[in-house]
C-alpha cells in the first residue's frame, strides 16, 4: 500500500452565495489549495471533483467548474455525482494503481436556488417513492420516530448533540448556525417536522472545498505534520428503506470496521451527520467513547451542511487538526443517500 | 469440469421468482394488471449566473457585447464565465467587443424542432468568432439563403428593436451578412482557437 497523507485544505460555506456562479467561487478555493503547498495544476498526478447537475438544475454542470483547473493541456482527471469525499476516494485508489505522488480533489454545491429538500427525493426510487416526493427531512423524521418510539435516543440526547454542534461551532468560521443554545433551549424548541426540532435539521448553505493529496517523501516535503490516510473504506445499506432497520447504521459500522477505526484511541472525529439523529447512530455505529474523543470539533453538518461537499470538508477538518497537532488519530466521516443509506469512514494519523 | 458446469447457474436465465407464474390473491382476480406508470417530475430552481454572466446579461440590454480576457494569455472569451480554462484563473479584464466577426464553421438543419415554431427550417447555425474574440460562440446566419452561407463570411448582429430589449442573449436576433470580403482562413487549426502549447 502505498502512504497518501491529506497535505492542504481549502473551504467556504455560506448560507447562499447568489452573485457567483459554482466555477467563480471555486477558483479561488483550488487556487489557495495548491498555493498553500506551493504546487499549481501541473504538478497535480491526478485531479477528481464531485458535484451535482440535480443540485445545479442543469446537465454537465460539472464541466464549466473543470474550466477553474486550467483543463487545457488536457489534464488527467474525473468527476463523481457524488460528495467529494467519493472523489477522495477514487484519487486514493488511482494513487494506489503508482505513477503518480500527487492528485487535486475538489467539490461543491449550492442548494440555494432550489429546494434540496425536494431535489434529495429525486434519489428515493423513482416508481414506488420519489412519485410521492418524500422529502428528506420528513424521511429522517421516520427514522427519528423510530429511534425515539423504540428506546434507542432520547429527545434530551439529540438536544445534547444539537447543543454541542452549536457550542462547537463558535469558532469555526464557515459554520453557518453558530449562535449557542443550551439543551433546554434547544428542548422548548416547537417542533419543525415532528419529532425533529429545527436544531435537529441541518444548516444548508452552499459552498464547496478543496484537498491536495500526496505519497511519501513528497507529502513530507510538502507538510510539516502530513495526514496519513491509515485505512479507508466505504458502504452501501439497501436502497429500499422499508428493508432497512432505520435504527442503526449497519453499514457505518462495516466501514469503521475495515478502515481500522477500533485500532488505536480516537483523539478526534468528524462525522457527516446532517441531523443529531444521524450523528448519533454514527456515534454507535463507530463505537465512538465521547469522553476521550472529540466529536465534531468543527460543529459538524448541523452547523453548515454544503450537500456533495459535507464529507471532503469532514476529511479536510479532521486533516487539519492533524497538522495543528490537535491531535495524533482521528476520523473522518461522509455519507450519501437517504437516512445514511451509504457510508465513507477514513482513518488519518499524524507521525 | 462438466460436473461443475451442470450445477452452475446459467446467468442468461431469468431468475426463478420472475419466470413463476404469479397467483394473485382472490380479490385482485380480476384486476388490470399496470403495464406503465407515469409519474411526472418537475422542479423550480431560481437560477442567478455568476457575476461575469450577470455582467454580459445586462450590457445586453444595451446592444454591448462583454467579454472577458485572461491575464496570463491575452485571449478573449465570450461568452464570459469568470474563468480562463487555459489559466485555470479568473480572468483579469472586461472587453467590450464589436458587434461584428465571421463565421468559423457553420451547418444547415433541415428538421423542425419541437416546440421551436420559430426555427423555420432550413436554417443555418454558425460558430461565430467576433471581432477582438479568442473563441467563438453560437449564433444563427439570417437574411441570407443558407446555401449561400461560408466559412470566412462577416456577419454583423441584427438586434431585436430597442423597445424589446432585455438581459438577455436573445436580444441578438441572429446575424447577417455585411457584404465586406471574407476573411481569409489560411490556417484552420489556428483559427479562433486557444494556444494549446504548455502555458
Amino acid at each position: 500500500m502505498i502512504d497518501v497523507a491529506v497535505v492542504a485544505f481549502t473551504q467556504r460555506q455560506e448560507a447562499a452565495i447568489s452573485g457567483e456562479s459554482e466555477v467563480e467561487f471555486m477558483v479561488p478555493l483550488m487556487e489557495q489549495a495548491k498555493a498553500s503547498v506551493g504546487l499549481t495544476q501541473s504538478d497535480m498526478g491526478f485531479t477528481c471533483s464531485g458535484s451535482s447537475d440535480f443540485l445545479a438544475g442543469q446537465a454537465f454542470s460539472f464541466v464549466m467548474t473543470i474550466d477553474g483547473t486550467g483543463p487545457v493541456p488536457p489534464i488527467s482527471e474525473s468527476h463523481v455525482e457524488q460528495d467529494g469525499a467519493w472523489a477522495l476516494y477514487e484519487a486514493w485508489v488511482k494513487i494506489q494503481c503508482g505513477g503518480i505522488d500527487t492528485a487535486f480533489v475538489y467539490s461543491y454545491g449550492k442548494s440555494s436556488p432550489g429546494s434540496v429538500r425536494d431535489v434529495l427525493a429525486t434519489q428515493m426510487d423513482p416508481y414506488y417513492v420519489c412519485p410521492l416526493w418524500p422529502d428528506s427531512y420528513a424521511i429522517e423524521a421516520l427514522a427519528a420516530r423510530l429511534m425515539l418510539e423504540g428506546g434507542h435516543v432520547s429527545e434530551s440526547r439529540l438536544a445534547e448533540i444539537a447543543a454541542r454542534s452549536r457550542a462547537s461551532a463558535a469558532s469555526n468560521p464557515h459554520a453557518v448556525r453558530s449562535d449557542p443554545k443550551s439543551v433546554a433551549d434547544i428542548l422548548a424548541e416547537d417542533y419543525a417536522i415532528d419529532p425533529l426540532r429545527p436544531s435537529d435539521l441541518p444548516a444548508e448553505a452552499d459552498g464547496g472545498c478543496a484537498v491536495v493529496l500526496a505519497t511519501g517523501d513528497r507529502a513530507r516535503e510538502l507538510c510539516e505534520r502530513p495526514a496519513w490516510i491509515r485505512g479507508m473504506d466505504h458502504r452501501g445499506d439497501a436502497h429500499t428503506l422499508g428493508v432497512r432497520d432505520l435504527t442503526s447504521s449497519a453499514s457505518a459500522r462495516l466501514a469503521a470496521h475495515h478502515a481500522g477505526v477500533a485500532g488505536d484511541k480516537i483523539d478526534l472525529a468528524e462525522l457527516y451527520g446532517p441531523f443529531t439523529t444521524s450523528e448519533h447512530l454514527l456515534i454507535e455505529a463507530l463505537d465512538l467513547d465521547e469522553d476521550s474523543t472529540a466529536v465534531n470539533p468543527s460543529g459538524g453538518a448541523l452547523a453548515a451542511h454544503t450537500m456533495m461537499a459535507s464529507g471532503l470538508i469532514r476529511i479536510g477538518e479532521a486533516a487539519s487538526r492533524i497538522w495543528r497537532g490537535d491531535g495524533d488519530r482521528a476520523v473522518a466521516h461522509a455519507t450519501s443517500g437517504p437516512c445514511l443509506q451509504q457510508n465513507m469512514v477514513c482513518v488519518l494519523e499524524g507521525d | 469440469m462438466s460436473a461443475d458446469r451442470s450445477t452452475a447457474l446459467d446467468p442468461l436465465a431469468a431468475p426463478a421468482a420472475l419466470s413463476a407464474p404469479v397467483t394473485l390473491p382472490e380479490a385482485l382476480a380480476g384486476a388490470e394488471p399496470v403495464e406503465s406508470v407515469c409519474t411526472p417530475i418537475r422542479m423550480t430552481y431560481t437560477y442567478t449566473p455568476g457575476r461575469a454572466l450577470s455582467r454580459y446579461l445586462r450590457a445586453m440590454a444595451d446592444k454591448r457585447i462583454l467579454g472577458e480576457r485572461c491575464g496570463a494569455t491575452g485571449q478573449v472569451f465570450v461568452p464570459p464565465r469568470g474563468v480562463s480554462p487555459l489559466a485555470g484563473a479568473a480572468t483579469s479584464e472586461v472587453v467590450e467587443l464589436a458587434d461584428t466577426g465571421y463565421v468559423e464553421s457553420f451547418n444547415i438543419t433541415r428538421v423542425p424542432i419541437e416546440r421551436r415554431p420559430d426555427l423555420k427550417p432550413p436554417y443555418c447555425s454558425a460558430w461565430i468568432v467576433l471581432d477582438g474574440a479568442s473563441v467563438g460562440f453560437l449564433g444563427l446566419v439570417i437574411n441570407i439563403a443558407p446555401e449561400e452561407v461560408r466559412i470566412g463570411m462577416r456577419v454583423r448582429a441584427v438586434w431585436k428593436p430597442d423597445e424589446e430589449l432585455e438581459t438577455s442573449a436573445a436580444n441578438i436576433l441572429g446575424w447577417e451578412p455585411t457584404g465586406e470580403p471574407d476573411e481569409v482562413i489560411t490556417d484552420y487549426e489556428r483559427i479562433g482557437r486557444v494556444d494549446a502549447s504548455d502555458p
